[in-house]
């Protein structure tokens, strides 16, 4: 078990990168806490794969160094590194059973096979797989499959670090479930560090302490789920990150007071003068809907009743944005203007979060 | 639901079954014709019965020449297979190079067999020939004409020159339809290369390698052109293999009886041994899909 530190690290795939696009991974810096379990959450193409192979060994930065507990393993092998990982494609060694399958990573590290088959029957048990140890793995379901690769992963207890890549993406939601409570348990029972990468937030919000969202080979934010929630520290974490994601104006921001569309709209903090495009975020769960008084003027849409609370699409001067009523509560008749709880509001300068100025001061 | 019948329908294979009529049924029937009759010329035949496959059972000249065939066929797999797949964990994987093998390598394959048995024979000639010149100079008594050993190793490598190719690149397709993914999991449960071969590589191209054995033993079993044309058969019968044999008896001796019955028990054996190679494979395919 090891920290792993992240030092300026960054990774094209072309030899000799340009542009900034040409970059899979963008320049990070990062420190991976020893035992705790992180999602590393983001959309397909944003380099969670890349920085998973760079940190396993799999693949070597083009720019930067690894640590593992402050030793520099950026050159190492895979082998030397330790770590175990799951892949997003299922693996198996076909002419295998499933028992040596689960049995091949201790195999390879000469364990004692007393020690192998106790390991490799309470990996069975985990992925329900008791009954198929000595069947080969050939021929066997793509989720059957999955389980293998997972129980492969889970087999080694003395790993630095267990990294899974979208790894149940092809298992059915009930054994989705119950495949990451187990992860859960496993995580409580020896204490990896864990990198549980995924593009589905409920997967991320659910499993980890820690989230990391990526977007476009940058880390934008590291935080818990409360804090990606409520303050997202870039619009496409607002945006990822809630159901429907969080709603974005353009507007001119001075002191305490937003102006969108010509409407003085009132914040929580004071902010100082921010330069570049500036936007105001707000989820749509702080978005108040009402008939005349102040507000913004915003004509409905759509009314969407999705079990446990109801979606109203809004068009609020051309831009498309949203509210969440509770189920009980009822569109306000004639609805016509909208306002923000003045606290849940977000000040965005070119796509980054702006501090306000009290809080800043109180900083320094 | 009622089928509508029509029998017409049949009128369309019709093509098929005069094309196959004409191209292999009516020439193989003529073999039937002449391996049961015998004649003492003037085009006059009577009934021999099974005479002549009773003859050539008891000929030791053909168990011999199949003795011979077993063997080279069997020493060239020994080599092309292995040889085979070793090329191709070698070869590139992509970009320029890989092309630039992939066509290197599909040139022996276009060179039509009377060339590379004359290639072969002038190559190793003692007097003229690169190969046989140089030996000669190294001090090595080299002749394929006169010395059954050399003769054996020159067709051998002849064999294996032209046609490893052919394994390579099946085998080669075969490992690149393997997916990163599978490297990069062995990689992480710090499998062995020799693992990584045997656990990974190997299975994946079982499939083509069955088929390259199949496609290099079936053609060699039936070679024919290259040996004749390097070595006519010789020195005394050391390379006549079963073809050369035949044409020997058919054309040489003009033995049409013997020399059909023998080319009608060529073919069974050739049969039988696909047959055998078939079942095996689509049992392992049985196996693999349970
Ligand atoms: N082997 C590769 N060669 C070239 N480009 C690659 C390779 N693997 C990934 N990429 C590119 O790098 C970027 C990040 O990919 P990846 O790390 O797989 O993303 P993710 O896992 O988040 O979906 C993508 O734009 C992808 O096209
Ligand atoms: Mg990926």
């Amino acid at each position: 078990m090891a920290k792993i530190t992240l030092d300026n690290l960054a990774h094209s795939y072309l030899k000799h990168p340009q542009s900034d696009d040409d970059w899979a991974l963008k320049e990070l810096n990062h420190d991976w806490v020893d035992g705790e379990a992180y999602a590393l959450l983001g959309s397909s193409g944003c380099g969670k794969s890349t920085l998973l192979n760079i940190i396993s060994g799999l693949l070597r930065p083009s720019r930067g160094r690894i640590l593992f507990d402050g030793r520099d393993v950026t050159d190492a092998p895979t082998a030397e590194r330790n770590i175990a990982q799951v892949f997003q494609f299922p693996v198996v060694y076909d002419t295998m059973s499933v028992g040596e399958n689960l049995a091949f990573p201790l195999k390879n590290r000469g364990a004692d096979p007393k020690y192998i088959a106790e390991r490799v029957n309470a990996i069975a048990a985990m992925i329900g797989m008791e009954e198929q140890l000595k069947r080969k793995a050939r021929g066997l379901t793509a989720d059957a499959k999955q389980k293998i690769s997972l129980g492969r992963g889970m087999v080694r207890e003395d790993v630095n670090a267990l990294l899974f890549d979208e790894p149940l993406t092809v298992i059915d939601p009930h054994m989705k479930w119950e495949l990451r409570t187990q992860l859960k348990q496993l995580h409580h029972d020896f204490g990896h560090t864990m990198i549980y990468v995924t593009h589905d937030q409920t997967e991320a919000l659910t499993f980890a302490d820690k989230v990391v969202v990526m977007y476009d080979g940058r880390v934008v934010q590291i935080g818990t789920p409360q804090e990606l929630f409520e303050r997202p520290a870039h619009t496409f974490v607002g945006f990822f990150i809630g159901s429907p994601g969080m709603n974005l104006f353009d507007a001119q921001v001075s002191g305490t007071t937003a102006t969108v569309q010509g409407v003085s709209v009132p914040l929580g903090d004071s902010y100082a003068p921010v330069a570049g495009q500036v936007q105001i975020g707000v989820r749509p769960e702080f978005v108040r809907l009402h008939a005349g008084g102040e507000g913004l003027p915003a004509r409905i849409t759509r009314v969407e009743d999705v079990g446990r609370h109801k979606i109203v699409r809004l068009d609020v001067g051309g831009t498309a944005a949203n509210a969440i009523l509770d189920e009980g509560t009822p569109v306000p008749a004639g609805a016509d203007r909208v306002s923000f709880d003045a606290d849940a509001i977000n000040v965005y300068a070119d796509d980054w979060r702006v501090a306000p100025q009290n809080l800043q001061g109180r900083a320094a | 639901m009622n089928k509508t019948v029509n029998q017409k329908a049949w009128f369309l294979v019709l093509p098929v079954l005069i094309l196959v009529g004409f191209s292999a049924v009516i020439p193989l029937m003529t073999v039937v014709n002449y391996s049961v009759q015998d004649t003492f010329g003037n085009n006059v035949f009577f009934w021999a019965g099974l005479d002549w496959f009773r003859d050539m059972l008891e000929s030791e000249r053909m168990w011999n020449a199949l003795g011979r065939q077993l063997v080279f066929s069997g020493i060239i797999l020994a080599i092309e297979v292995p040889l085979g797949i070793f090329v191709a964990l070698n070869m590139p994987k992509k970009g320029f190079w890989a092309s630039f093998c992939l066509v290197l390598m599909s040139l022996p394959l276009l060179i039509p067999w009377n060339v590379v048995g004359t290639i072969w024979q002038i190559f190793g000639r003692v007097d003229i020939g690169l190969l046989g010149y140089v030996l000669a100079k190294l001090g090595v008594n080299y002749n394929y004409t006169q010395n059954v050993i050399d003769a054996w190793a020159t067709v051998i490598v002849m064999d294996v020159w032209h046609w490893t190719s052919l394994v390579a690149l099946l085998a080669y397709a075969g490992l690149q339809s393997i997916p990163d993914a599978y490297y990069q999991a062995a990689k992480i449960d710090q499998a062995s290369r020799w693992k990584v071969f045997r656990f990974i590589e190997l299975p994946k191209m079982a499939g083509v390698l069955m088929i390259a054995i199949l496609l290099r033993f079936m053609d060699s079993f039936m070679i024919y052109t290259e040996p004749f044309v390097v070595t006519g058969g010789g020195p005394g019968n050391a390379t006549t293999f079963l073809s050369i044999d035949l044409v020997k008896m058919a054309l040489g001796q003009f033995d049409l009886g013997p020399a059909a019955a023998f080319s009608l028990m060529y073919f069974l054996v050739i049969l039988l041994i696909s047959w055998v190679f078939y079942t095996v494979m689509t049992n392992l395919d049985k196996r693999d899909g349970v």
